[in-house]
């Protein structure tokens, strides 16, 4: 029988590889902090360019900030970073910084003043995603030079208009403030691309760690840099390793082969549950779900079937079921953790109210189309709103595509119910302020990038100015004031519904401690996480 | 990917035998040469065209992958020319070909890497996996096929039909996850998802970006057992898959084979069963059989994004699909080249094969 031969030796041969193989694992080593995450979207780790989730996990441990948020002490608010501090002048359009003596960056270059004007001015002519948020200030590509300057070890910052400090110090504590190292970057600097190319892919920062290797779609690698000016961070590695699936993130945590995994689904959440060496801490995040009602479609834009809208939507229905411990109602566009965040959420699932607005208007039937993104989440609520829409006579015409081509549409303004997440984009709540509340120009071909153009609404001119006036008021308070009326106002009439606020479940193993994903205003920080 | 439907025709580039031609075998050595490499260019060529057109037609918007969803509509037109998006795509197509003649495959957007970089770290991951997969399916398959139409109605041929079956039908993913639910997280005999384990990462030099090569060339032993209890099951997987069609495809040949008058008189004659299995009827399949395995690992060198996924394999396959879903036509572009030189090679090689078992193909 020659012929069984070859599937017999096989057989063998396979049980005898197998069999040294199982005792090759034990858990990661002490001194390393190894993390499961969805790390796909990082298309740059230059400070100037990145502005995905997981690159600005990145750049922000690699890279220092004049000024700095801490995440588990948000209380705090601004503290002072490689600036040690600052002075704003009387008129309140110039703020000068004073830098901190002897920081050192990862070359042995010194962090002077000169290194943090270039850095923004290099931001700002660079000029791409991020370079709006310093933009703000009055700086463009040709003025820059003149109005970012520095003056021995002070940094001078020269705004066009007296802005509140908290608003200027919370733009420059984000990513895009990061100081660089001119003169490594200069030297790899290519054409007129300020370094930009090199720096993607390299790190020329003074932070807590040091950029080993970045492999896309595969893992980051960040070494401790032991001569951190605030303290060697407790571990000497961090490896974030691309892992797409929950179910893969949860089975490399239980064997041990990694100590935190960052996109379990809720059902993953709950199969770890019993499990003594595991543990799952809930972070409140700064992304915000929200129900977008174009303005240009007939129906929508009627004021009676906006408020109608707000009370089909089944936000604890929702909340208990497919959004369970990912999402919390939030019925505000300022994320809770922000200056200015209201708590209040006054509509509740009642479809009766619903139908009683809708028939005192005269609406008793019509059609309204949606374009959802093919993530579970999304095409759930639709299917949730198009329920309860029904009982009161109305239809949803659901159409699902790819994240790339709802995007296309919605920045076409033709997206009729759109349902989707903003992330805000610096610490202050002008961000989400000036998207949801603000639309100075509801022309077609303004061509504008806020949620308010998009949904086609014409912000009342009130409103507009209440959002551009509270950039400017110096007194916190004041300011704090300011944001609960715009919200308050907001409620009554915004056909942009925010619904629900992220809570970030990370599971990790239970010897891993001080861990923070950033909290809503910032990301990530390894610098202080221990394993005991 | 397009897959060229060559394989499947033995000989088609060679030109009949020039009988009798003086000096014909020089002139016909060059002449394949010659074809060969027009065969190359020309799928290329096609290839590239053909993914540009596409590339180009698809609604998904490269731009807003390098803008950001937040950018103006100054920045966006910015980038738009930038990228050259603002010329007629045959004009975008020529300043393409021209670059790659170069020898630059540009930068993907969606990776911020140098193209060229990018594919010489992934396409060694799915060789890697291709091949051993290839490999269990050709040991496993081929004798399993054989064996089954040896013993048609037999209990091998009912096991064979079921394995077959079974392949054919069951969703990789599924079948991936439950691998590492049982070999993995149950009896923890190979390794989880990755290529290799935390502590082995980077450990061993690059050379040819096969960690089990590059492993055995440092003669870090460790690293190549790490690395090996990594691929095991993802190879597993696919080596079943390409068993399942390789076991078919061998039985039917050689059913074909057994039925012929030759095997008949062979066993008249009182030749061994044996020798009649092994040493007649499988060697005339031998040359069909190439072309099903070529075209069965060549289809595996496209990366099998599925595998890829659930074992975070950085491998091809997810590679270009994520590419293509960004409109990032650099690196799907680069991509396509690669995979479209593996299936001219392997055209290739399978015809050199078949000159090699068939006399009578020259």
């Amino acid at each position: 029988m020659q012929n069984r031969f070859p599937l017999r030796a096989l057989m063998l041969a396979s049980a005898v590889a197998l069999a040294p193989a199982g005792a090759a694992w034990a858990e990661t080593p002490a001194d390393t902090l190894v993390i499961a995450h969805q790390i796909d979207d990082i298309i740059s780790l230059d400070p100037g360019q990145s502005f995905e989730f997981s690159g600005q996990d990145v750049v922000r441990n690699l890279y220092d900030r004049l000024v700095d948020i801490d995440p588990l002490d948000l209380a705090a608010g601004i503290k002072p970073s490689l600036a040690e501090s600052w002075e704003v002048s009387e008129d309140g359009k110039t703020i000068t910084l004073t830098m901190r003596e002897g920081v050192k960056f990862h070359s042995g270059n010194p962090v002077r003043a000169e290194d943090a004007a270039w850095s923004l001015q290099r931001a700002v002519k660079l000029n791409k995603s991020p370079a709006f948020i310093l933009n703000q200030f009055g700086f463009t590509a040709e003025n820059v030079d003149e109005r970012v300057t520095f003056d021995g070890n002070r940094l001078v910052l020269q705004l066009d208009q007296p802005y509140a400090q908290s608003y200027v110090l919370n733009c420059l504590a984000s990513e895009v403030g990061s100081v660089v190292d001119k003169e490594t970057v200069m030297a790899h600097a290519e054409g007129e691309d300020f370094g930009n190319a090199w720096l993607s892919t390299n790190d020329a920062g003074s932070g807590p760690f040091t950029l080993a290797t970045w492999r896309p779609n595969e893992a980051v690698q960040l070494t401790a840099n032991p001569d951190y000016w605030q303290g060697a961070p407790a571990l000497a590695r961090v490896i974030v390793r691309h892992v797409q699936e929950s179910s893969a993130q949860r089975l490399l945590l239980e064997q041990g082969d990694v100590d935190v995994a960052r996109n379990l689904t809720p059902t993953d959440v709950e199969g770890i549950a019993g499990n003594d060496r595991l543990k799952v801490m809930d972070e409140l995040r700064g992304r915000i779900l929200y129900m977008g009602l174009s303005q240009k479609d007939p129906l929508l834009s009627r004021p009676e079937m906006v408020e109608a809208m707000k009370y089909l939507i089944d936000y604890a229905g929702m909340e208990s079921s497919f959004l369970k411990g990912q999402w919390k109602v939030h019925q505000n566009f300022l994320p809770e953790g922000y200056l200015g965040a209201s708590d209040e959420n006054p509509w509740t699932h009642d479809i009766e109210k619903a139908r009683q607005i809708l028939t005192d208007a005269g609406i008793t039937s019509g059609t309204v189309r949606t374009i959802v993104r093919d993530i579970r989440e999304y095409v759930d609520a639709a299917q949730t709103l198009q329920a309860a829409m029904a009982q009161v006579g109305l239809t949803l015409e659901i159409q699902q595509m790819t994240g790339a081509q709802v995007l296309d549409a919605y920045r076409a303004r033709q997206v009729p119910v759109f349902i989707g997440e903003w992330g805000p984009d610096y610490a202050d709540p002008h961000t989400n302020a000036s998207t949801f509340a603000h639309n100075p120009n509801n022309a077609d071909d303004a061509g504008l990038s806020q949620l308010a153009w998009r949904n086609s609404w014409a912000v009342p001119d009130e409103m507009n100015r209440a959002v551009e006036a509270a950039t400017l008021e110096g007194d916190t308070d004041k300011r704090v004031q300011m944001y609960l009326d715009i919200q308050s106002q907001y409620r009554e009439i915004a056909p942009i519904i925010p619904m629900f606020q992220k809570i970030e479940q990370v599971a990790m193993q239970q010897n891993v401690q001080n861990w923070t994903s950033g909290g809503s205003v910032s990301s990530v920080l390894y610098r202080q996480v221990t394993k005991e | 990917m397009v897959q060229p439907d060559m394989l499947d025709q033995p000989g088609r580039d060679g030109p009949p035998p020039a009988a009798g031609a003086p000096s014909g075998r020089a002139m016909r050595l060059g002449r394949r040469f010659a074809g060969v490499a027009l065969s190359l260019v020309l799928t290329l060529l096609g290839l590239l065209l053909v993914t540009f057109v596409i590339g180009r037609i698809m609604p998904i918007d490269p731009v807003l992958k390098v803008v950001g969803e937040r950018a103006t509509q100054a920045q966006y037109d910015a980038a738009y020319q930038a990228m050259g998006l603002d010329k007629p795509i045959w004009q975008q197509f020529l300043r393409y070909m021209a670059e790659v003649l170069r020898g630059d495959f540009g930068r993907s957007i969606s990776t911020g890497h140098a193209v060229a970089q990018d594919l010489r770290r992934v396409f060694p991951a799915t060789l890697e996996l291709a091949t051993l997969g290839t490999m269990i399916g050709v040991l496993v398959g081929v004798p399993l096929g054989v064996v089954a139409a040896a013993r048609r109605g037999g209990w091998i041929d009912q096991v064979a039909r079921v394995v077959a079956l079974v392949g054919y039908s069951m969703p990789i993913f599924w079948l991936g996850l439950m691998g590492l639910l049982l070999f993995y997280g149950i009896l923890g005999w190979v390794g989880g998802p990755g290529r290799q384990g935390i502590v082995y990462d980077g450990m061993v030099p690059t050379v040819t970006g096969l960690i089990l090569v590059d492993s055995l060339v440092a003669g870090d032993w460790a690293a190549f057992r790490d690395a090996f209890s990594h691929i095991v099951l993802p190879a597993g997987l696919l080596g079943y898959f390409s068993l399942a069609y390789i076991s078919r495809m061998t039985r039917s040949f050689m059913l074909e084979q057994l039925s012929a008058e030759y095997v008949v008189t062979a066993r008249v004659k009182g030749l061994s069963e044996r020798r009649v299995i092994w040493g007649h009827a499988f060697r005339n399949i031998l040359v069909p059989l190439v072309t099903v395995i070529a075209l069965s690992f060549g289809s595996l060198l496209e990366g099998s994004v599925l595998t890829e996924i659930v074992f975070s394999w950085p491998g091809i396959g997810q590679y270009i699909t994520k590419a293509l879903l960004a409109g990032d036509m650099n690196a799907v572009l680069g991509g396509t080249v690669v995979v479209g030189t593996c299936f001219v090679a392997l055209n290739l090689l399978s015809d050199i094969l078949y000159r090699l078992l068939d006399p009578r193909a020259t």
